[in-house]
């Protein structure tokens, strides 16, 4: 099979709308970088160059594509027929690398030879230090203090490929207050400097720009489903932070009516408890990081902060074009607790050898608790966003203190 | 006159007249800021007196927000200070009522997007203008980046203050200028704010590039720390900017040295 990255549609309209949700809420001082970026995109996307050498590099490299596994023994859990989409077989443990090779070949489009990147996890700073690596670019992450201290083995793997970890001390010391930091950072520097954002969100071309290097997720899915059973999935389930492995695999089912599209996001301590991170859920529209969309905020529009147990699903903020999809109806968004995802970390190694992401088991958590309503409609695919490697040490240290 | 003001923007832009008036007259404006509630919230009332008694031709008035993306860490910590005092937006409101029944100076109220979108945007054109404030300033709501949006700030009775960056293309900062509204804020450096011992080289010709495309007056900040550097902008640009510096003032001696850096950057632009 081909990993087929071709050049996709762009429903996102000229001023880089979803619907209401979008656009470029930004500083005057990128406005310039931003045009800059949209009109290398374009070029490249017809560039058939451009995709061949992507292709290249994500079979070669990357190893894709990625198999589509049926998980028997979580299907029996769960009730209901169920296909694992393996993005955590990537070539650095998660779908992060699918957005970070597109860019960094964009940034090269564009001459520019310095990288700056955000992570909460690690996963996308790990990935953008690779890529880095490979072209031998210059490479600064940003990363939340406290994020820093959760994900001590990636913040070495990021150093160990050469990048510059910069810990952010400001505000909730997440992932929210790194993309400020290298917002700041890119405000300063950005005739020289790409931000490689690691989700669909940000100012506009960068939910449609990442969503697009993600959608080979969903356009696999659909062949190797095409090929082992005939048929289209009855759903895809996805968990759901900035949302870009939900993305990635519901853009290719968008279009299909039949297909349900279901994200899953953090429920923290509980949606009532206030120490959460469903900002779909349970937040209300306005602008954070260049786009409008859902946040979670207080009455008087400041952001508030975010909780989740995985660093990576530890934002305020979520993608204009999940927004959309929720407004629109076409996609449903639903929320498990912290607990719900550990449980599901410690069941999905058990009943099949594969130790998830925390993040990815917000995904796992939510099909074994309801996956029975496609027992009859099924089979289901559940993007597998990453591995778990990165999360064993702190959900160790989790388990011993409760 | 030679202002080259359109007649129809007086009835919006409260700003027009008084800097019609200052160029007609050889005036450069110092248009100092401060965020409000810090350091304290008892503060706040003090300072904008002692701003309008040095020699503020308008005032800056910062509503805190928790995500600044555009400040660098002074005015991010006088942000965050604030907001732990649990400063909001319909507070900052009332004290520049308070202040508006003492001074005449003009409040152009700085701020980002959503504290406003969290009010609505048309409570908050007017409050802000039933507050007293002459104009707005958004720094994540560039021209272009959302028509319905802008047009309810521009028709409202309050100047929407546009900025125009070093790495702006003259063809857009064309497309600001036809739009803009009291000055534009030109910004004197490619990066976030915050105190800077040195000037850029290139900005008196910069400033000038973008007089030639444009009669609105223009104002400069970003990175503007002393006399020295206030001097040598007042003799390119209508009007300027000081932000952070006037934060580290505070800090270093409170209202009284706050003071007077403030008279000692007036002394310099009128000397220039």
């Amino acid at each position: 099979m081909e990993t087929s990255t071709k050049a996709v549609t762009s429903p996102a309209d000229r001023t880089g709308r979803f619907g209401a949700f979008g656009g470029r809420f930004v500083p005057e001082t990128l406005i310039a970088a931003l045009d800059e970026l949209s009109a290398a995109y374009e070029q490249a996307r017809q560039d058939p160059a451009f995709w061949a050498e992507l292709d290249t590099l994500l079979r070669d490299y990357v190893g894709r594509p990625t198999p589509l596994y049926l998980a028997r023994r979580l299907g029996e859990a769960a009730g209901v027929r169920v296909y694992l989409k393996r993005e955590d077989l990537n070539h650095t443990g998660a779908h992060k690398i699918n957005n970070t090779l597109g860019q960094v070949l964009l940034a090269r489009r564009m001459g520019k030879r310095r990288i700056i990147a955000e992570t909460g996890a690690g996963q996308h700073g790990v990935a953008t230090a690779t890529v880095c690596a490979l072209f031998g670019l210059e490479c600064v992450v940003y990363m939340g203090a406290e994020d820093v201290r959760r994900q001590a083995l990636n913040v070495y793997r990021m150093r160990l490929l050469g990048a510059d970890v910069r810990a952010v001390e400001s505000g909730t010391r997440t992932l929210k207050d790194a993309t400020n930091e290298a917002l700041r950072d890119w405000v300063a520097s950005v005739r020289t400097t790409h931000y490689i954002i690691g989700s669909v969100v940000g100012p506009d071309p960068f939910p449609r720009l990442v969503r697009d290097f993600q959608s080979v997720i969903g356009r696999e899915t659909r062949q190797q489903l095409q090929t082992l059973e005939a048929r289209l999935p009855a759903a895809v389930l996805a968990c759901v932070g900035g949302g870009s492995n939900a993305m990635g695999m519901f853009h290719e089912f968008v279009r299909e009516p039949s297909v349900q599209l279901v994200g899953v996001e953090a429920a923290g301590e509980g949606l009532d408890s206030g120490r959460h991170a469903a900002s779909l859920t349970a937040g209300r529209p306005g602008v954070l990081h260049g786009s409008y969309s859902y946040l979670l905020q207080d009455e008087m529009g400041q952001i508030a902060p975010a909780h989740s147990v995985s660093a990576g699903l530890d934002y305020p903020g979520v993608g204009p074009e999940h927004a959309h999809l929720m407004a629109s109806g076409r996609a449903q968004y639903v929320a498990v607790t912290d607990e719900e995802a550990l449980d599901a970390f410690e069941r999905l190694a058990r009943l099949e050898g594969i130790i998830p992401a925390l993040e990815s088991a917000h995904a796992v958590a939510y099909l074994l608790r309801e996956g029975r309503r496609w027992a009859d409609a099924g089979p289901v695919v559940l993007c597998l966003s990453g591995r778990g490697d990165k999360d064993v040490a702190e959900v160790a240290a989790l388990r011993s203190r409760s | 006159m030679a202002s080259g003001f359109p007649i129809t923007s007086f009835e919006v832009d409260p700003l027009a007249a008084p800097f019609a008036d200052w160029r007609a007259r050889g005036h450069v404006a110092l248009i100092p800021y401060v965020t409000a509630g810090y350091p304290d919230p008892g503060a706040t009332a003090d300072l904008l007196d002692r701003l309008a008694a040095a020699g503020a031709d308008v005032i800056e008035l910062g509503v805190p927000f928790s995500d600044p993306v555009a400040d660098g860490p002074t005015i991010q910590r006088a942000s965050q200070r604030a907001l732990e005092h649990g400063v909001a937006l319909p507070w900052v409101l009332d004290q520049l009522a308070a202040f508006r029944r003492r001074h005449a100076t003009p409040v152009v109220l700085f701020t980002y997007l959503n504290p406003v979108l969290a009010m609505g945007v048309d409570q908050f054109v007017e409050a802000a203008a039933e507050a007293g404030a002459q104009g707005v300033l958004l720094t994540d709501l560039p021209v272009g980046s959302d028509p319905e949006l802008e047009a309810a700030f521009e028709r409202a009775p309050l100047a929407l203050v546009r900025l125009v960056a070093p790495t702006t293309p003259a063809e857009r900062a064309r497309e600001i200028a036809a739009r803009a509204q009291g000055f534009i804020y030109y910004i004197s450096r490619t990066g976030v704010t915050g105190a800077r011992a040195e000037l850029p080289p290139e900005l008196a010709a910069e400033v000038e590039a973008l007089r030639e495309v444009t009669s609105v007056p223009v104002a400069v900040g970003f990175g503007i720390s002393s006399p020295e550097h206030a001097a040598a902008v007042a003799r390119v640009a209508d009007g300027v900017v000081v932000g952070s510096a006037v934060i580290d003032a505070i800090d270093r001696g409170g209202p009284e040295a706050m003071q007077r850096f403030i008279a000692s950057l007036r002394r310099a632009i009128d000397e220039r």
